[in-house]
């Protein structure tokens, strides 16, 4: 059988996440710093005195995420890994030190094995050399209890809007502990479930990490190429958009009339135009269910690689949540006027 | 391991580094096997990797106590063996250096030995019976101490007796069912698999063994002189090939 390498956009696989960093940091001078010998990005202008600090990271290759989203009202800084690989303790630890003002630092964690230890021994070390840190795990993927590489749910396309919430709450100077409640509250009030049409192709492998027959999708997907819960023939968008959207708000158990904001993520290769013809049949199951829609966001947010697909993500809101997703925020990836 | 010869403390921990990051070279493709059978296969080369980096790096310290040496190795397996075990192995070092802040001595070395065990214990949030490093370190460690403080044995008996005791950890680990780290998703198939984790465990106790006696002129005593009764590979292992792997982060 003929082995098929897939075409990419890289030079050197080794060299991909290093060069990736060197580009960002080259289209944002004035809003991204590297720490250098690092593949850590920060605030230029950080770090910001009198506020709380966020920070976060994990593998390469869900971009815009992480680095995407440092700016006003969200980050002031990432750690990226190599491509789906936890970026190493004392990366994590640079972050911290770089990032911390003085009041403290909130690390927000998505859930994997490798970015958990290794964050949690970063903080450990930050915490001795006299840094306040504090830490939430995000675990927002309604799919599977425990996963390829999670104890517990694993942490994806949710973990934005905890950016998101948690960075208004820092930016309007409230303390470490408010900072954590936020996040926190979001986290116990988030869901997504995603699906894939095609694998992704890491730079390294070079070629699909599962296969996937021409006429086949995988429900439950996460976002590292690894398996989903349930493999099933190709359906109408209508139909997907309804297993998804079931899933997740299975999940919440939300009351009628509640307010939710949604997010419709593409995996990395799926037309936007597919995007909005999920978010419309995902509002009018909303609305079917007697929920409301606060707010819909329609893009990619938290990618796979090259992976065709999309994840459906609804989070209960409530007026302070409300308040914090309305709030400002200016960042390469997300800006709220 | 030098109760009377504290100054050249950061010099013996340097050639226990050295003796390590031989031995883990020599053990790759054995550890590298062991792990692709039930984890990621990568085990093997970012041992390697990590522990040649931290040799380099100890040998670059300028005339260093033990602490520094432990912590620069330490600090140097956190940045360069990645995934879980940098910070299990690297990390736990970190932290557990600051017991040798006095030097090496029976008491600080049990300190150290217990502070090492706690953290692996934490951040892996595994125990003994999960198939994992654990199930070597833990017997190694409650023997060290218990040799040194009720049994009074000097300090390379007791270490003698903590390198046999993780010996029958690491063959422990092989008739039990994986419950954390990778292996854990294989479920009932990771039964019959040694434990890379445990298995260079026992080799890194093995090699500081070696270096402390010949540091304080005295034999291996011979219960741990042999090398390790390992099974051979499980014949059944040539179908287990994990599910595709992108990464753990």
């Amino acid at each position: 059988m003929l082995l098929t390498i897939m075409k990419k956009l890289i030079n050197d696989p080794d060299d991909v996440v290093d060069e990736m960093l060197e580009g960002m940091t080259a289209a944002y001078p004035d809003r991204l710093r590297r720490l250098p010998d690092t593949q850590v990005l920060v605030r230029d202008d950080g770090p910001v005195d009198g506020k709380v600090a966020l920070v976060t990271g994990g593998g390469s290759g869900h971009e815009p995420t992480h680095a995407g989203y440092i700016g006003d009202g969200m980050l002031d800084g990432a750690a990226a890994g190599d491509v789906f690989s936890s970026p190493t303790a004392d990366e994590f630890e640079e972050l911290i030190g770089a990032c911390d003002a003085g009041d403290g630092v909130l690390a927000i964690i998505k859930n994997y094995e490798g970015d958990v230890m290794n964050f949690e021994t970063a903080i450990e070390l930050a915490e001795m050399e006299g840094v306040e840190v504090e830490s939430v795990v995000v675990n927002d993927d309604v799919a599977v209890e425990d996963s390829l590489y999670t104890s517990g749910r694993r942490g994806v396309c949710g973990t934005i809007l905890v950016h998101k919430a948690a960075g208004a709450k820092a930016a309007q100077g409230a303390d470490l502990s408010e900072v954590k409640r936020v996040a926190e509250k979001v986290v116990d009030n988030v869901g997504t479930m995603g699906t894939a049409l095609t694998s992704c192709v890491t730079p390294e492998k070079g070629e699909p990490t599962f296969d996937l027959g021409e006429d086949e999708i995988e429900l439950g997907i996460g976002i590292h190429g690894e398996p989903g819960t349930e493999r099933t023939e190709t359906m109408p968008a209508d139909e997907i958009t309804e297993h998804l959207t079931d899933a997740v708000l299975d999940d919440l158990n939300l009351d009628e009339g509640q307010e939710v904001l949604t997010v419709v993520n593409g995996m990395g290769a799926t037309p936007q135009m597919e995007l909005f013809v999920l978010n419309r049949r995902l509002q009018e199951l909303l609305g079917e269910r007697g929920l409301e829609t606060y707010d819909a966001w329609v893009g990619d947010y938290m990618t796979s690689l090259d992976m065709a697909g999309a994840s459906i993500t609804v989070c209960a809101v409530d007026d302070e949540l409300k308040e914090l997703f309305d709030a400002p925020a200016d960042t390469p990836a997300l800006a709220v006027k | 391991m030098s109760d009377d010869r504290t100054g050249d403390d950061g010099a013996a921990v340097v050639a226990a580094v050295e003796a390590v990051a031989e031995r883990i070279e020599e053990e790759r493709d054995h550890l590298t096997q062991l792990d692709s059978a039930i984890g990621d296969a990568d085990h093997g080369g970012n041992m390697a990797r990590g522990w040649a980096e931290a040799a380099d790096a100890a040998r670059d310290l300028d005339d260093p106590d033990a602490e520094t040496v432990a912590k620069t190795v330490g600090k140097t397996l956190m940045g360069e063996v990645g995934g879980a075990s940098g910070p299990l192995f690297g990390g736990s070092l970190v932290f557990a250096a600051g017991e040798l802040d006095e030097g090496i001595t029976s008491e600080t070395a049990v300190a150290f030995a217990e502070t090492y065990l706690e953290k692996v214990e934490d951040r892996g949030d595994a125990r003994v019976g999960d198939q994992t490093m654990v199930d070597a370190l833990t017997p190694a460690v409650h023997t060290f101490k218990k040799s040194i403080e009720v049994d009074d044995l000097d300090p390379i008996e007791a270490l003698a007796k903590a390198v046999d005791a993780a010996e029958r950890g690491v063959a422990f680990t092989v008739p039990i069912r994986a419950r954390k780290g990778r292996a854990s998703y294989l479920g009932w198939r990771s039964v019959g698999h040694q434990d890379p984790g445990a298995t260079s465990t026992l080799f890194i106790l093995e090699e500081l063994l070696a270096v402390a006696a010949e540091r304080l002129g005295v034999d291996v005593p011979e219960a741990a002189a042999t090398s390790p009764t390992i099974p051979d590979e499980d014949p059944d292992e040539a179908g287990d090939d994990p599910a595709a792997d992108p990464g753990d982060d």
